[in-house]
């Protein structure tokens, strides 16, 4: 039976380069066969909820298969903290239903508006990687669609292969059905925060390596604009769960209540002028004034994770013709490379509001996967003329340094570039043509970067 | 509009066609309640699965159970069995079983058009009445059945669901009238579009579309206000009021 889709144009979360795909919304996980099997489609790839900042979820002329209803959780164990979910469950969902129960995601991106399928498809890390590594690491195991229609199970002992080329593998390996992830006992809904103003980079690394051990989070706020001597200034913010102890009075009765933030929505896009050079330079320099030194700061977990999921579509923020996130990791050995790249950014003055600095721990073990030993620089550059050779450059200053792009952030980077970033790619493409001869998965990345043949 | 069918400490319900869409949605939105459910539906695989998810995620007891709307003979154990496995009567039905033929493909197959029937209206009947005795027994409870715009008048777009859905709000408000006396709620339903998979891939106008949560959602606060009928979304009501007064000479010529 064919399964009916709706032509529709897709962009990632940058919202630039809108691409027309077929996009399939199925119910039942059967279905998902029946779609996987429609040759009029030229290939498929799986879509969550589209949080990729570049065309990682696009699949321009083929089939895009939307997760949002495959989104069931099937069995958790207390005792273990093993939730098993179809790939369309949300880690707002997990949250939702977990925290209460005294249990947190173990890894989480700085939104909570990602499915379990695409976590895995990215292997998104969070501001715990220095000591916890990456979303894939806490997934016990996963049911995997490959395309000719077979369900397999993999974990790092059953087909363990096609496990870590699918932890971080965009989705090109096959279709992410269901998983079992362990998450972590918390005791509490909030963070104890601590704050540290740092002058300038060199503080800030110098406290990163200082005093990471001692926090299961942490991560710094970056002024991108700040130039001179006060290069790279931070506002690191370095936490741990809180224990209900640790809270004042009223909150430690009932550790888990939050209270819920109202919501906000950015109506229309943003005419483009609102974000130029002078006004984020104005804003970079109030955020960072507003701040201060603090430590043993009490805040609730989503103030503390997600401050911009509060503002729903807030890439609107960004105009019609939307940005690009840059997100670079540079070996501990070059983070000199930082300057160079900040230097740019300042002297380009291709205003970012504030970026975020974080100090990564060991690499993983999937063949695509990001993170690696080092810094990760990550911010926002708003699409304006000039914007891919500018990247361009970027790219070369990291090149230079050792350091890789993140697939989930990228949309304009060249093949050559990713082929020198990822030494496994070509032990990636061969697990891929085992399991995937004709190239059935396949999206507008894959075939930009040259990862499939086009 | 009366008192409230949900005041009552039997907190049990059984959801008929719980692998629908929208079934799902008003599943949690009675387990957002505190209700223990029986989710009962022919696809027994996925009705497990929807049944674990909201377990899982309201903390209460949901259990899926094999049901099939056209097997008649099959109703009576199957209540028997929701009130072994609640372990009371169950205080309320809510119906949302359905299948809707391709208008054109029932026109030339009978075996379509008498299958939309048979579930619609035959096996609303007989899973219906079976509950109704039962509650009306007891002098309590509540019973939701979906049944559809398309019943108002029949289009030749959809005239044969249609016909079923119409016998199915008659038989829904003659429900109401006996059951009144005996305390007994029946509220039926009246969806216009939803985004289901039934209509997925239809060109639909999107503004008219309900999601199945906000379905759900205003079907479970009409039910609460003891409303007798709720269109979804509520403007539905003045579209089919129109619709429903265009003069028959005139509606004939018409293409909608």
């Amino acid at each position: 039976m064919v399964e009916p889709f709706v032509a529709k144009s897709l962009t990632g979360w940058g919202r630039i380069a809108p691409r027309v795909c077929h996009v399939y919304r199925p119910e039942k996980p059967r279905l998902i066969e029946n779609i996987l099997r429609d040759l009029s489609q030229p290939h498929f790839i799986a879509r969550g909820l589209g949080r990729s900042y570049g065309d990682t979820a696009v699949n321009e002329g083929g089939g895009v298969i939307d997760f949002a209803r495959l989104n069931r959780m099937m069995r958790f164990d207390p005792a273990t903290g093993v939730l098993e979910c179809e790939a369309g469950v949300t880690l707002a969902e997990i949250i939702e239903t977990f925290l209460p129960r005294g249990f947190f995601l173990p890894v989480t991106p700085g939104t909570k508006f990602v499915t379990v399928g695409g976590a895995i498809a990215n292997d998104v890390h969070g501001k715990n990687h220095h000591r916890d590594g990456t979303f894939g690491q806490f997934v016990l195991d996963f049911g995997l669609y490959t395309p000719e229609g077979h369900l397999l199970l993999c974990s790092p002992e059953d087909n363990p292969d096609l496990f870590w080329a699918t932890v971080g593998g965009i989705g090109l390996t096959g279709v992410i059905l269901t998983a079992r992830i362990r998450l972590q006992p918390v005791r509490s809904a909030y963070i104890v925060a601590d704050y540290h103003k740092s002058r300038d980079l060199d503080d800030a690394l110098a406290t990163f390596e200082a005093s990471d051990a001692r926090y299961q989070y942490s991560v710094a706020w970056v002024d991108c604009l700040a130039r001179g001597a006060m290069l790279g200034r931070c506002i690191l913010m370095r936490g741990n769960h809180a224990d209900p102890a640790q809270l004042p009075g009223s909150l430690a009765a009932k550790p888990f209540d939050v209270r819920p933030r109202r919501d906000k929505r950015v109506p229309v896009d943003c005419p483009a002028f609102l974000l130029n050079p002078l006004n984020v330079r104005v804003f970079n320099n109030l955020f960072y004034g507003m701040h201060r030194s603090v430590e043993g700061q009490i805040i609730d977990y989503d103030r503390y994770f997600y401050p911009l999921d509060q503002i729903h579509d807030w890439n609107r923020l960004y105009g019609r013709r939307g940005f690009v996130q840059y997100q670079a990791t540079l070996p501990t050995e070059s983070a000199k490379g930082l300057v160079a790249l900040l230097e740019r950014l300042s002297t380009e003055r291709r205003g970012s509001f504030l970026g975020v600095l974080k100090r990564f721990g060991d690499a993983g073990p999937g063949l695509l996967s990001h993170p690696m030993k080092g810094y990760t620089l990550t911010l926002d550059i708003p699409n304006r003329t000039g914007l891919v050779p500018f990247l361009r450059e970027l790219d070369r200053i990291l090149l230079d340094h050792g350091g890789r792009l993140y697939l989930a952030k990228d949309a304009v980077a060249a093949p050559e570039t990713v082929a020198v970033m990822y030494p496994d790619l070509d032990r990636f493409r061969e697990i891929k043509g085992r399991v995937d001869p004709e190239n059935r998965l396949s999206s507008s990345m894959a075939r930009r970067l040259g990862i499939v043949g086009v | 509009m009366g008192r409230n069918p949900l005041d009552s400490a039997n907190k049990t319900a059984v959801i008929l066609g719980a692998a629908s869409t929208v079934a799902r949605s008003i599943a949690m939105e009675f387990a957002r309640g505190g209700y223990a459910l029986v989710l009962a539906d022919c696809d027994h695989e996925e009705t497990a699965r929807i049944a674990a998810d909201v377990a899982l995620r309201f903390d209460v007891a949901c259990h899926a159970v094999p049901f099939d709307a056209t097997a008649y003979c099959t109703h009576r154990p199957f209540l028997e069995e929701c009130r072994r496995i609640l372990g009371v009567e169950p205080q309320g039905v809510v119906l949302c079983f359905g299948y809707m033929p391709e208008q054109r493909e029932a026109q030339e197959d009978f075996a379509k058009a008498q299958r939309a029937i048979d579930t619609n209206l035959t096996g609303a009947i007989s899973v219906l009445e079976l509950f109704a005795s039962a509650f009306e027994a007891r002098r309590g409870g509540f019973i939701v059945g979906l049944s559809s715009v398309a019943g108002d008048r029949g289009r030749k777009a959809n005239y044969i669901y249609g016909a079923a859905k119409a016998g199915l709000t008659c038989f829904l408000s003659g429900l109401r009238n006996r059951l009144h006396t005996a305390g007994v709620h029946v509220l039926t339903v009246k969806p216009g579009f939803m985004d289901t998979k039934m209509t997925y891939g239809m060109p639909l106008p999107g503004p008219l579309v309900a999601s199945p949560g906000q379905a759900a959602r205003a079907i479970v606060r009409a039910l609460r206000k003891g409303k007798d009928e709720v269109y979804v979304r509520f403007f539905w009501r003045y579209i089919m009021l129109i619709i429903r007064n265009i003069p028959e000479w005139q509606f004939k010529k018409m293409n909608i």
